[in-house]
């Protein structure tokens, strides 16, 4: 027996269901939504021109295109024709140079695992899929400065990293399939941020293709850098509107060689909250992850892993009303033991958690996380169709927004009774929702809600929407704390940013992309 | 009645891979290197406290021994107190001995453990991730003339007073019955064990180790017999290769599983 046998609860998440739904097309769902008639569509000139400058006939795609046609969230559907897969910045500067002048329009896209409709296409917009442009460039072990192509899966990045001692700064339940230029292209925040900052901190610089072809290349490799404008920004979260991001340089930092996992119960929303000044009091720097879970959220990651994997236990002997998960990374196996235990014990002592588990080994460690990063794909399993928001608030309202969601669904008899059992009895309800269920980054105050539905259908979404949105701007959050706006969510720019704020918005985008090819109808 | 005895030992967590020291004839550890339960004992704990559940009446006691000294073994005594056992027992060894005392010391150690706490049921891993010599459990019956059942993958008391164990085989599944007094050790299949739950943890900090001090009349030494030449990591092989459409894909698929087969 080897020890990897051990590593057996390992799955990798963030894949996505086959569904055998039938998908409308967006330009049907939204038919306020017009094709730019400025574009053209493509011809068999334009097909042979990309043939001529990618010759490998796995570089371009003209039939069973559903995969990229559609989105993680099976929410929209493109009508797009023609993928293109380029490996170089070469290729991707000669495409976008083509498409400018030929007016045609085109749809970046990494891994699809965006959540707001950005990385799919909404009429026939080409797709330029980054997955095969997808190398290391380069590592210096002593910087820990890491350059690499776009395409490049985040779990492949952080295995190649662990082996050289370090780790990627931001991870995600994604990870199995999201590409650092997508994660680039979202400015994804995910379950470290509250220890290393966002990507804005951690990318050195940038290579970037303009929508003419011009070829920028930032690939910078220093921490301190005053010298102008600092333009890579603006492509961090631009969800390709802007250009496309073909070259990443990034600090990463040195893997901790003390983690611990702990997961405990609590019963009511305020100890939530003291657990987390607690928390920062008494893991201080040490505190790499303080993630929030409701109890509906984890019966849902119940009854999903029962059918996956049957003898996985919950790790806790009984329900709670909410979850935390915690993560510490030091460096100092000894010192961080003792100040976890002890901020354990006399939390237990004081109340704020009713029971808990630290994880042993590893692989509890990894299962631990499993319950955390496994909702989002439980939602979809136990619904198929999951609206999702992502949410900013001051911690203090970040939980009211799921009770208030909740009450209106209820009011609105749109969501069977909470009081009945919400696990068995919900799913064969006649009811179109299933659960409304709220987990997030709470060190962040970052909250996700996912509302897990039989059918995306308008008579739930005009309940959430724009209700949602009303009341994350009544509290001055933000409608999207790390997922973008895309599709979904341009309507609602409004709640988020002033009139003058969304002009210069556009005055930005007209300045790189005047024609307005590069993942038009989304963002702005 | 049963009177359980689980063996547990300390190794080093399953997912980190150990570090060959300079001499390249065994491993080095640092401080920040995490230990846990090697992973065939938690599920020997794990199948004990099931029994119990399922059997009630059956349990007379659960204790769980450990050999070495109290600083690497308290975490591991106090967790599987935290989950349910009776009574945690700690061997101290010498100090020179250390955690690496030989395997046939180990289980004259443990022979005098199961003498002392008069047990009629071990119930072991089938192997410790570190050495992987998976010969404990044999030499433990062979000590005692006592029947084992290895690899098990489900364990049922049965009502003639024996027990019935599946165990694991190469080609499938064996059932065997065996008496009592006897030894059970654990394959990967037979549970998942439970998470150590903080508040019984907390409680089990209150509870006692008990030390038991066990001096062996003819000490073995390895005296040379055996004698390790270097240690390598191993080196993992991986081939690409391009095939030119799914045909060819199945059929080299195919042929490597057969020569794996065939290789095995
Ligand atoms: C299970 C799950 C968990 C998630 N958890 C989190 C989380 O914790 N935190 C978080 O922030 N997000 C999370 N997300 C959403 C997140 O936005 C994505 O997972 C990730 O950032 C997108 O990467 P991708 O490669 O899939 O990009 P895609 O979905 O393919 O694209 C996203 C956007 O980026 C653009 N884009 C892609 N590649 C490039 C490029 N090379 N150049 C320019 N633009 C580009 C696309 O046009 C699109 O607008 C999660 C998603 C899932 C499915």
């Amino acid at each position: 027996m080897r020890r990897a046998s051990f590593q057996r609860f390992l799955s990798s998440s963030g894949k996505r269901f086959l569904s055998q739904k039938i998908i409308p097309f967006t330009f049907e769902k939204y038919p306020n939504v017009k094709r730019n008639p400025n574009f053209k569509s493509i011809d068999s000139q334009d097909i042979a021109f990309f043939q001529s400058i990618l010759p490998s006939p796995q570089s371009i795609l003209q039939s069973d295109l559903d995969e990229f046609n559609i989105d993680w969230m099976y929410k929209f559907k493109g009508q797009s024709q023609l993928v293109l897969k380029p490996t170089s910045t070469i290729q991707v500067s000669q495409i976008l140079k083509y498409c400018n002048e030929k007016n045609l329009a085109l749809v970046p896209q990494g891994g699809n695992t965006g959540l707001v409709g950005g990385g799919v296409p909404i009429f026939d917009e080409i797709v330029l899929s980054l997955k095969n442009f997808n190398k290391i460039r380069s590592f210096d072990e002593i910087n820990g400065i890491l350059k690499c192509d776009p395409g490049i899966i985040l779990q492949d990045a952080q295995e190649f990293l662990a082996s050289k001692g370090y780790i990627f700064p931001i991870d995600l339940g994604a990870k199995g399939s999201c590409q650092i230029g997508g994660m680039v292209g979202t400015n994804a925040g995910g379950l470290r941020l509250l220890r290393y900052g966002p990507l804005h901190g951690s990318i050195l610089g940038l290579e970037v293709v303009l929508p003419d072809g011009t070829i920028i290349d930032g690939m910078h490799s220093l921490r301190k850098d005053n010298t102008g404008y600092d333009y890579k920004q603006l492509f961090i979260g631009s969800e390709g509107t802007l250009g496309v991001v073909t070259g990443i340089s990034v600090a990463t930092p040195i893997k901790s060689n003390s983690v611990q996992v702990a997961f405990m119960g609590i019963k009511d929303y305020s100890s939530a909250m003291k657990l987390y000044v607690k928390a920062k009091q008494d893991l201080g720097e040490i505190l790499s992850a303080f993630e929030f879970m409701d109890g509906q959220s984890q019966e849902f990651v119940k009854k999903y892993r029962s059918t996956t994997s049957p003898s996985i236990t919950f790790p806790l002997e009984e329900s709670y009303p909410y979850y935390i998960l915690i993560e510490t990374s030091g460096s100092n196996k000894d010192h961080d033991q003792s100040k976890m235990e002890t901020f354990l014990e006399t939390a237990m002592e004081n109340e704020l958690i009713e029971d808990g588990t630290i994880a042993q080994d590893s692989n509890e460690a990894h299962e631990l996380w499993n319950w955390r990063e496994l909702i989002p794909e439980s939602c979809q399993l136990n619904g198929g169709s999951v609206y999702k928001y992502d949410i900013s608030l001051p911690i203090r309202d970040m939980y009211s927004l799921i009770e208030e969601t909740n009450k209106r669904l209820q009011e609105q008899s749109l969501i069977a009774d909470s009081s009945s059992s919400p696990s068995s009895s919900s799913s064969s309800s006649s009811k179109p929702v299933i659960g409304a269920v709220g987990f997030g980054h709470m060190g962040d105050g970052n909250i996700h809600l996912n509302i897990a539905t039989k059918q995306y259908s308008k008579e739930v979404e005009s309940v959430l929407e724009p209700f949602v949105y009303e009341f994350v701007s009544s509290k001055n959050g933000s409608i999207s704390a790390e997922h973008g706006i895309g599709f979904q969510k341009k309507p609602y720019l409004t709640y988020g940013r002033s009139k003058e704020e969304i002009q210069l918005n556009r005055q930005i985008k007209n300045l790189f992309d005047p024609k307005g090819i590069m993942n038009p109808y989304k963002l702005l | 009645m049963l009177r359980i005895l689980v063996p547990i030992k300390r190794v080093l967590d399953p997912q980190l891979l150990p570090r060959i020291n300079a001499a390249k004839k065994g491993f080095e550890f640092s401080k920040n290197d995490k230990f846990s339960i090697n992973p065939f004992d938690d599920i020997a704990v794990e199948e004990s406290l099931l029994l119990r559940t399922k059997y009630k009446d059956l349990i007379e006691s659960i204790q769980v021994v450990a050999i070495g000294s109290m600083e690497n073994n308290k975490d591991i005594l106090r967790n599987s107190i935290a989950k349910g056992v009776d009574k945690a027992i700690l061997v101290p060894t010498k100090e020179s001995a250390g955690d690496d005392i030989s395997i046939l010391n180990e289980c004259k150690i443990l022979e005098k453990v199961i003498e002392k706490t008069n047990s009629n049921l071990v119930l072991m891993g089938k192997q410790d991730i570190d050495k992987d010599s998976g010969i404990k459990g044999g030499i433990l019956g062979g000590l005692l003339n006592w029947p084992l059942a290895s690899n098990a993958a489900k364990v049922t008391p049965s009502d003639n007073g024996k027990i019935v164990v599946e165990r694991e085989t190469d080609n499938g599944q064996s059932t065997v019955e065996m008496s009592l007094p006897g030894i059970i050790t654990t394959d990967l299949r037979l549970n998942v064990p439970r998470y150590v739950s903080l508040s019984k943890l907390m409680k089990a900090k209150k509870k006692p180790i008990d030390s038991l001090e066990v001096a062996l009349s003819d000490e073995h030494t390895d005296n040379g017999k055996i004698e390790i030449l270097q240690v390598e990591e191993a080196i993992h092989e991986r081939k690409c290769e391009k095939v030119k459409d799914v045909d060819e894909l199945l059929s080299k698929l195919s042929e490597t599983i057969s020569s794996t087969k065939a290789a095995a």
